[in-house]
């Protein structure tokens, strides 16, 4: 790779992934540079989400590592590599059901304000402003400022998706890891999303995005990984991977061929 | 000063708590219940269920084992009388301390699990320590016949301000014996304070952190917040209170038995707390209010006083009906507590104060429009 090491967030060392037995991910390696938005795209059973928890520490690697910013997330607990500044949508919402939609997205500020642990009992939520208009102003952001006091578990999937968004943006993350983030959504959710996630671009957040929409990955991926049989079969920018007869033949044909039989 | 600082609306709550405590002589006499023993009951048991609260309304783990840091509170108080001083703030203060100690441990340990696993282990703990109590630390506990003040205790302190006094000794504050109302109105004070407190972790980005733990611990732990210090403050926070309310049966009644410890105790700050409202800042208090007088005013209702209750149906009705209800009274205030129960978890699963907010909801409080900057949602209240 001729880019300077500088600039790379995020590096997937050489990973491989054994599940009990099935060989879920085989030498694994691509960098992600800073400001960026990478996408890894792959048919189902491809390898993806097994990726993606072995980036967040929710699954050791068999073997490899993965380098954050200079330092090794293998062996770390979630709540330290999110420390560390990197976030992550899931692909199911996981928010905060009983909570309101404001303090849902207040939450995540005192984790990256206060760190994995404090006991703040002498102040009140209330009174802590700062949070609160930063958490209004994101809010406002995807749209979600006529929601602020309503219980997070009433929203509709899409709206619960956007403040998923925002409880990740509040904590300026210098990596967000997207897992399908419009999985499930109507084609006029899907866009108001894409043009989202461009608006955060802008702002030079790095992005790691898990889709198999390929309206999604085409409008917003600087750099594509292929994913296949828990293999990377190609690697480069939207146009060069569209263009790849490999892609086409082995991912497009041969899930085509698959679904055929 | 943050220190102190609450809303507005949770000032008002805490005066209106605190005229309610205050006068509880004058509004329970009607009742029957305005004798200071009991109403000093009432109080410790509002302690102890608040306190239990923080832990299972907070973060949702049910601890089946609260009653063991009640009799270590008990314990330590007493000892604390034996051997230092009959002075109730030194006893508050070790027996506040020392059952922090075993919440550390106790927490430490069952923490490790949630759910099912987590109550199971804090009932086994509460057991082991009961059993300790009863039978292997007899010369700590004194085993089944209590741990008592004699004439031969130490007293370091106290024999050393003042020549011994002839008969056994009453808890006091700086020198001052409580009698009759004292005791309840000294009990009062720190449920108040107790309230206080918790109505600051409730307000607190402390108590939302635990409220979030409950709702979705996954998300928190992808947030950056590590859980499990969290859940072990409240855990220990929730014992103290626990110790607290021990340490203040003691000082009503110097004398700590294992029977404080037992499981069904444990269960019974669950039923408080269940009853009242999970999660909610008062009902705990109505819930631990509630049962405490099932168990000692209804308890002691007997026939001749439920005859005397329908004596104004004629008495072809009024004798059968006189006797199936007086099956729900006296000794039966179980059957009707039970019942109770059974129909607020099937109705009104957000405990009676669920059903205080749906009937304030009737009249009309639904249409007060959230302001932006009030937009503290009350999942729990």
């Amino acid at each position: 790779m001729a880019r300077s090491d500088q600039n790379i967030v995020l590096h997937v060392d050489d990973v491989s992934k054994n599940l009990g037995g099935l060989q879920a991910l085989s030498d694994i390696d691509f960098a992600v540079e800073e400001g960026t938005t990478h996408a890894i795209i792959g048919p189902n059973g491809a390898g993806k989400s097994t990726l993606l928890n072995v980036i967040v520490g929710r699954l050791p690697p068999t073997r490899g590592a993965v380098v954050f910013d200079g330092t090794v997330l293998t062996g770390k607990q979630p709540y330290e590599i999110n420390q560390l500044g990197v976030a992550r949508v899931f692909q199911t919402p996981e928010i905060f059901p009983e909570l309101s939609v404001l303090q849902n997205v207040m939450t995540p500020a005192f984790a990256k304000r206060d760190g994995a642990f404090r006991i703040n009992i002498f102040r009140t939520v209330d009174s802590e402003a700062e949070i609160r208009d930063e958490a209004e102003a994101i809010l406002e952001d995807v749209g979600l400022s006529t929601r602020l006091a309503s219980h997070a578990g009433s929203l509709s999937r899409g709206d619960k998706r956007r403040m998923e968004l925002a409880m990740c943006l509040i904590q300026h993350p210098r990596l967000l890891l997207l897992d399908e983030p419009t999985a499930g959504m109507s084609r006029h959710d899907t866009n108001t999303t894409i043009d989202l996630l461009k608006k955060i671009k802008a702002r030079g957040m790095t992005k790691v995005i898990i889709e198999h929409d390929m309206h999604v990955v085409f409008s917003l991926a600087d750099r594509i990984s292929v994913l296949s049989g828990g293999k990377i079969i190609a690697e480069g920018t939207p146009d060069e991977v569209r263009g790849s007869a490999k892609v086409q033949e082995a991912y497009l044909g041969g899930a085509h061929r698959l679904e055929a039989h | 000063m943050t220190l102190f600082a609450l809303s507005r609306r949770d000032l008002a709550v805490f005066a209106v708590f605190a005229v309610v405590v205050l006068a509880m002589p004058f509004w329970l006499q009607p009742l029957g219940a305005a004798y200071p023993a009991l109403m000093q009951k009432f109080v410790i048991s509002a302690i102890f269920a608040i306190g239990f609260n923080i832990l299972f309304g907070l973060t949702g783990y049910l601890s089946f084992g609260h009653a063991a840091f009640l009799g270590v509170g008990s314990y330590t108080a007493v000892w604390s009388f034996k051997l230092l001083t009959m002075d109730a703030i030194p006893a508050i203060f070790f027996a506040v301390l020392v059952s922090g100690l075993f919440a550390l441990v106790i927490g430490y340990l069952s923490l490790r699990r949630s759910g099912i696993y987590f109550s199971i282990l804090t009932l086994a703990f509460a057991q082991m320590c009961y059993n300790l109590a009863y039978s292997v630390l007899t010369p700590i506990t004194n085993g089944e016949t209590s741990l008592q003040l004699t004439l031969s205790d130490p007293r370091l302190i106290d024999t050393a301000l003042a020549p011994r006094p002839a008969g056994l000794p009453s808890a006091s504050l700086f020198g001052h014996s409580f009698s009759g109302l004292e005791g309840f109105y000294f009990c009062a004070v720190v449920l108040l304070i107790a309230f206080f407190v918790t109505q600051k972790i409730f307000a607190s980005p402390f108590g939302m952190m635990l409220r979030a733990i409950k709702s979705n611990q996954t998300r928190m732990t992808y947030t950056g917040f590590n859980t499990r210090p969290y859940t072990l403050t409240a855990f220990v926070i929730s014992g103290m209170f626990a110790g607290l309310a021990g340490a203040l049966f003691a000082i009503t009644d110097p004398l700590a038995g294992t029977e404080r410890m037992q499981w069904t105790a444990s269960g019974e700050v669950v039923l408080m707390t269940i009853l009242g409202g999970v999660g909610t800042l008062i009902g705990p208090v109505i819930g631990a209010w509630f049962i405490e007088y099932f168990e000692n005013i209804f308890s002691a209702f007997n026939e001749s006083v439920v005859h005397a209750f329908f004596s104004f149906l004629p008495a072809e009705i009024a004798d059968p009906v006189a006797l199936v209800a007086s099956k729900f009274v006296g000794e039966g205030w179980q059957l009707t507590l039970g019942l109770l129960f059974v129909l607020v978890v099937v109705f009104l699963p957000g405990g009676i104060m669920e059903g205080v907010r749906r009937i304030g909801s009737l009249f009309g409080r639904r249409g007060t429009p959230v302001s932006p900057g009030a937009a503290r949602a009350q999942p729990a209240e």
